[in-house]
């Protein structure tokens, strides 16, 4: 899990606007193979939206996104094919309400890589049991608890074996007594080198799993380098001014 | 009393068993609900395709001006074309589209059953697609944007993940819709279709008594619509289950 690797995700000169309010303006930014990038930032400097381009849920307005090495942001590339590489978790878990927690799993294997059902499904109880759910896999999302749900979330991305898993604020939504649980996943999933870009709020996380931290400012990366820089002695202004506002 | 049921007994001799007087309206019955079970099937047809394309051209209208490609122009062209379908179906009653339809347009045509049928899954077709279009904006972005994060296309995330929840959430819409419907084909007669309430209203001329035929008429249609609700509720309740 050290940063060391290939290129897998690069971003160039990436801006972004909704109407006439400029989120993003202008990030640069490679994350490698293995590595476990945390972006922090106060709310409105964009890292949701950052986080939501690398997979072209937004639209860059400007710059350009490698991912493996191919330009997504070209109108040719065909963007369905990257994002099956790319598993994303969100805030509010988006479960599939009508599915049972195994149709949820095994919707997108089936239906993109072709996979058996059995082959899905056993693969998707597999993940359950690592994440200690699988007695839940004939349940509805609304029987679960939202800590159940995220980790559900968490698993059926990893269904479609992704190259690199992005998480908007994971464990924002939850109840504070579910956030550990949820985090304890994501170590896991960390330890196993997997390639995680983590947009959170907590600071834990990022201390203790983060290879990198990256701080957002403004729609720009105001400083970015290994927790242990950032939080003993950040060099940036804001940097230091946020993390004192929130440690 | 003895008088009154004997006088009850004669009009209804009169006004169904007479010169087999009954079949009027089994044949109407059976007529209106021929027309209004293909005009249902058109309407579902027509509405759900221009409910998607409405709410397709409506989500994806940023990233496709962005593109300029051909498909834009042929998307907002087909949209436009959506909309003063709307417009004018709604705009209008359903009795005039109907005569529109028999006198005007398929004039040379001698199949009024088919021409009925047309105008009203035509009609029909409208209300369906705003049902459907507000059913398809009531989901939470989050399932799309779920759908498509796994990599499934547009259209995948329409079948598999949108469409079985707008379905479900607008099924009591959609009924209230085909009980319209249904009632709305009682103007067949104006253009000389026999059906249920063309049935009644024939007897009525014959025997120059109102009463039991039309009571007759209301029944029967009430009778269809208590067994549509009835079935409808249990397609519902089936559908809940899988939430609770």
């Amino acid at each position: 899990m050290k940063s060391n690797g290939e290129v897998l995700i690069k971003t160039e000169k990436l801006y972004k606007s909704f109407g006439d309010i400029r989120v993003l303006e202008g990030i640069s930014e490679e994350i490698h193979k293995g590595e476990v990038v945390v972006v922090i930032g106060p709310s409105g400097s964009g890292k949701s939206t950052f986080l939501r381009c690398l997979n072209l849920l937004e639209m860059p307005t400007d710059g350009k996104i490698y991912f493996e090495g191919v330009d997504i942001t070209d109108p040719k590339t065909n963007i369905n094919s990257h994002r099956q590489k790319m598993g994303m978790v969100f805030q509010q878990f988006n479960l599939f309400p009508h599915m049972t927690v195994l149709k949820n799993m095994t919707l997108a294997p089936m239906k993109l890589l072709k996979m058996k059902k059995e082959d899905a499904e056993k693969k998707a109880m597999d993940l359950l049991r690592k994440v200690g759910l699988a007695e839940r896999a004939n349940a509805y999302p609304s029987q679960l608890s939202g800590g159940q749900k995220q980790r559900i979330a968490i698993v059926r991305a990893l269904c479609m074996n992704p190259d690199v898993m992005l998480f908007d604020e994971p464990t924002s939504a939850l109840d504070p007594e579910l956030v550990g649980e949820v985090l304890s996943v994501m170590k896991n999933l960390a330890a196993e080198g997997m390639t995680m870009i983590v947009v959170t709020h907590e600071m834990s996380f990022a201390r203790d799993v983060a290879d990198r931290v990256i701080f957002m400012y403004d729609g720009v990366i105001a400083e970015s380098g290994t927790p242990d820089e950032m939080f003993t002695n950040p060099k940036n202004p804001r940097t230091r001014q946020f993390l004192q506002s929130i440690l | 009393m003895a008088e009154w049921f004997s006088n009850l007994k004669a009009q209804f001799i009169l006004n169904f068993i007479d010169d087999n007087r009954w079949k009027l309206l089994v044949n109407g019955v059976l007529l209106t609900i021929r027309i209004a079970f293909f005009a249902v099937i058109l309407g579902v047809l027509i509405g759900s395709i221009v409910a998607i394309i409405r709410s397709t051209y409506d989500k994806n209208q940023e990233t496709m001006a962005r593109r300029k490609g051909f498909l834009y122009y042929l998307f907002s062209f087909v949209n436009a074309i959506c909309k003063v379908y709307l417009a004018i179906i709604r705009g209008t009653p359903v009795v005039v589209q109907l005569m529109i339809m028999y006198f005007i347009i398929f004039a040379s045509s001698k199949n009024g059953m088919l021409v009925a049928t047309l105008a009203f899954g035509i009609n029909s077709g409208a209300y369906v697609a705003e049902i459907l279009r507000g059913g398809i904006l009531s989901i939470d972005n989050g399932q799309f944007e779920a759908g498509r994060s796994l990599g499934l296309n547009y259209v995948q995330t329409m079948i598999y993940i949108i469409i079985p929840q707008v379905f479900k959430n607008v099924l009591p819409t959609l009924l209230n819709e085909f009980i319209a419907l249904l009632k709305e084909t009682s103007v067949s007669g104006y253009v000389g279709i026999k059906d249920l309430t063309k049935g009644g209203d024939t007897i009525r001329g014959l025997t120059f008594a109102p009463f039991m035929p039309l009571i007759a008429v209301a029944l029967l249609y009430l009778m269809i619509v208590l067994l549509l609700t009835w079935a409808a509720g249990k397609v519902e309740r089936r559908l809940r289950t899988s939430e609770k």
